[in-house]
């Protein structure tokens, strides 16, 4: 992986320059998050829901080692084979392992996060393995070799015209396609001949149950049931941070999944894993993937409390301005900002810094994850690595030394036309050109306050107490 | 009760009008306001921006200043969020407890401490569009957010309502963060530009002929952004309202 670190202002600015892509980004992620805002309005236990929510996740995680083994155990009671995996590369090679044992070669997947992050398809398809994408807009994304945009809308960037262009491509259709529904039918009849011929299937999971060993997905589309059930081999990939004690915390987590994620009661697919069925075959590789290294991280532990719902993308105004890709991470939006740099400090060092620190993904998160609090931590721990840019780093410097000696500040601002253009100068030095590009400066004034007080409220008395202060 | 009134840097040099309204409102709300002259800024710029160390002398002045009031007032909302939650590049010292409990933005000072709701010398016959800062809105909790399922409640709407001939403009996203961020506004320019102009633009589209806000900062980059634009839309603080200004 390359170190350089992504630049997000730059890419984000590229992507506002197409009115169409930015309108339609903006509106469609906006809508998601007033249709969450009706649901939540439609249940008056929503806070305590989000409580309860918080609270079993924080008890999971304190006592992560103990429901993983009693999930383990339970996992292969059911029948189903449990792996686990260190780290991406371990993952890969697993997955490669029960493939090569069946002599399989084309794996059929749903969407999941978590193989991007372990950069599961770069791994497999240069030994011969097809992965297919049966996600709609994963698949979208897979052909256009990009990452996803968004944790559960993954080519939300894109409009109808540029999945169009994609499927002439690759599926021959017609690349002036106007209608969604007749792409949706494109993919659909692309789709099932590699669903039906497939011999391995994956998925993730969205929960794991530690005391029947079982595990639930969520989706809207059914391709998680299709490429689950139509081959013999079923390995489903899950997050070691996905576990919930008990089936009866599902309450709470399903109440809350597609009311938060889409502003729909739920998914309309949400299916419980147990087992292999008959003559099947069913794999569970538990991936750690620096998850257990977050977990000892004092301030930022807590984002493992994520339960991928994308509420914290849909509300933040810099994330809908950006688009998915500007973040050049498998996570973007708030929760990317808070994750990604635990996996390269220095790559996604600006990502916490991409963000107005406004809060709200905090308080729709339905977790309770004090996001924009990790993303003002994170700002604190890179710049103490150095980790942020040197002129940077220097301009603070120098106004933390101007700004603590009152005399030499104040003859720096009540200059010649009072401030305007030593102010910014000093906070913001060469970033002053920034400022102007697409905005006006604010309007010079005779005097400053500080003169003012000094003319018509500071009496002679006073005056002369306050100078030889 | 001595009240220190906290001007911050960007109201002192580009808004004097702001601090002298505050100023006044406070005083002819018959408080004893002082102004210790050799304050700067409370540290924000260099703590938000990551650099806690650099904001440490800043805060060690800031101390200085204002120990000796019992409480501080200041027009900025997100001056107020840095004191109150985040004002930690110093040992925390008596003092440094006593004044990052005792800091108030001015509307929660004057509606749940001084918990004044007239304001007869006030008038204001024009449409406003209200912004509440994300550090008023979302960390000082001055009004309901709409991310959250509770009850409607605004203080500086609370306050507002008091001034005879005000109406008010109901933007379509009230609660969007304007783009300002502080150095965010410099670090990430276009999407900072793009997020105000979008701002002023819902509330010129809902018929507001001012916006009004606790927080000067996010009203300078409004500003700048409506201007260069041409969006016909001005800017108040709302201590210039409260404190009788006609336009």
């Amino acid at each position: 992986m390359s170190n350089k670190p992504v630049k997000h202002a730059q890419a984000a600015a590229e992507f506002l320059e197409d009115d169409p892509h930015r309108l339609f980004h903006d509106e469609r992620l906006w809508d998601m998050r007033q249709k969450r805002d009706q649901q939540m309005h439609g249940m008056p236990e929503w806070q305590e829901l989000r409580d309860r929510a918080s609270r079993i996740k924080e008890h999971t995680l304190a006592n992560l080692p103990t429901y993983l083994e009693q999930f383990e155990e339970n996992a292969r009671r059911n029948g189903i084979h449990v792996h686990w995996a260190r780290d991406g590369a371990e993952h890969n090679r697993i997955v490669a392992e029960i493939m090569g044992k069946h002599d399989a070669k084309s794996l059929i997947k749903s969407k999941s996060m978590i193989t991007d992050e372990c950069e599961m398809r770069e791994y497999l398809e240069p030994r011969g393995i097809t992965v297919t994408e049966t996600d709609l807009g994963e698949r979208i994304q897979q052909l256009d070799h990009q990452l996803p945009s968004h944790v559960v809308v993954p080519a939300v960037q894109k409009l109808t015209g540029d999945v169009a262009k994609i499927f002439a491509k690759y599926y021959g259709t017609d690349p002036n396609i106007k209608d969604p529904h007749e792409l949706a039918e494109a993919q659909r009849e692309a789709a099932r001949p590699v669903l039906l011929s497939g011999d391995t299937g994956m998925t993730g999971g969205n929960f794991i149950v530690a005391e029947t060993g079982g595990f639930v997905v969520c989706t809207n589309e059914g391709n998680a049931d299709l490429s689950s059930n139509l081959p013999n081999v079923h390995i489903a990939t899950l997050g070691i941070e996905r576990l919930v004690p008990r089936v009866e915390d599902l309450g709470v987590f399903v109440r809350l999944l597609s009311r938060s994620a889409l502003g729909s009661p739920i998914t309309q697919y949400t299916t419980h894993f147990r087992g292999p069925r008959k003559g099947g075959e069913m794999h569970v590789i538990l991936v750690d993937n620096g998850r257990s290294d977050r977990l000892a991280m004092p301030q930022f532990w807590s984002s493992l409390k994520c339960i991928r719902c994308g509420a914290c993308m849909n509300t933040c105004p810099v994330y809908r301005r950006s688009g998915g890709q500007s973040y050049g991470s498998v996570y973007s939006g708030p929760i990317g900002a808070i994750i990604d740099p635990t996996f390269n400090a220095k790559k996604f060092s600006t990502l916490p810094f991409a963000s107005t620190m406004n809060g709200s993904c905090s308080n729709v998160c339905p977790v309770e994850i004090n996001i924009h609090e990790q993303i003002y931590d994170w700002r604190r721990v890179l710049a103490e690595k150095h980790d942020i840019p040197f002129v940077k780093r220097e301009i603070m410097k120098m106004a933390g030394r101007l700004l603590a000696q009152p005399r030499l500040y104040r003859v720096s601002i009540e200059g010649t036309e009072v401030a305007l253009k030593t102010m910014p100068r000093f906070v913001l030095y060469n970033y002053l050109n920034p400022w102007g590009k697409h905005r006006e400066l604010p309007h010079p004034v005779k005097e400053t306050f500080n003169s003012w007080y000094r003319k018509n409220r500071l009496k002679t008395s006073t005056k002369k107490e306050h100078e030889s202060a | 009760m001595k009240i220190g009134l906290f001007i911050p840097c960007y109201i002192d040099a580009f808004y004097p009008k702001t601090g002298i309204a505050t100023l006044e409102l406070l005083e002819k709300l018959g408080q004893d306001v002082d102004y210790p002259m050799d304050q700067t800024c409370c540290g924000q710029p260099m703590a938000n921006s990551g650099c806690n160390k650099d904001a440490r002398e800043t805060e060690e002045l800031f101390v200085r200043n204002f120990s000796k009031y019992d409480v501080i007032v200041a027009p900025s909302g997100s001056c107020v969020h840095h004191i109150r939650d985040n004002f930690d590049a110093i040992e925390q010292t008596d003092a440094v407890k006593h004044i990052r409990q005792n800091t108030y933005e001015l509307v929660e000072f004057i509606h749940d401490i001084l918990k004044v709701r007239e304001f007869p010398w006030a008038e204001f016959p024009h449409k406003v569009g209200l912004h509440n800062s994300c550090g008023t809105l979302r960390a000082l909790r001055t009004a309901s957010m709409s991310e959250r399922n509770e009850p409607f409640f605004s203080k500086p709407m609370d306050l507002l309502s008091a001034v005879k001939g005000i109406e008010f403009a109901k933007p379509k996203r009230p609660d969007e963060c304007c783009g300002f961020g502080g150095t965010y506004s410099v670090t990430e320019e276009a999407v900072s530009a793009r997020m105000g102009l979008d701002k002023v633009t819902d509330h010129h589209n809902a018929g507001a002929e001012y916006i009004v806000s606790a927080d000067t900062s996010c009203m300078m980059h409004q500003q700048g952004c409506a201007e260069r634009n041409g969006v016909p839309i001005k800017f108040i603080h709302i201590a210039e309202i409260l404190n009788g200004a006609r336009a």
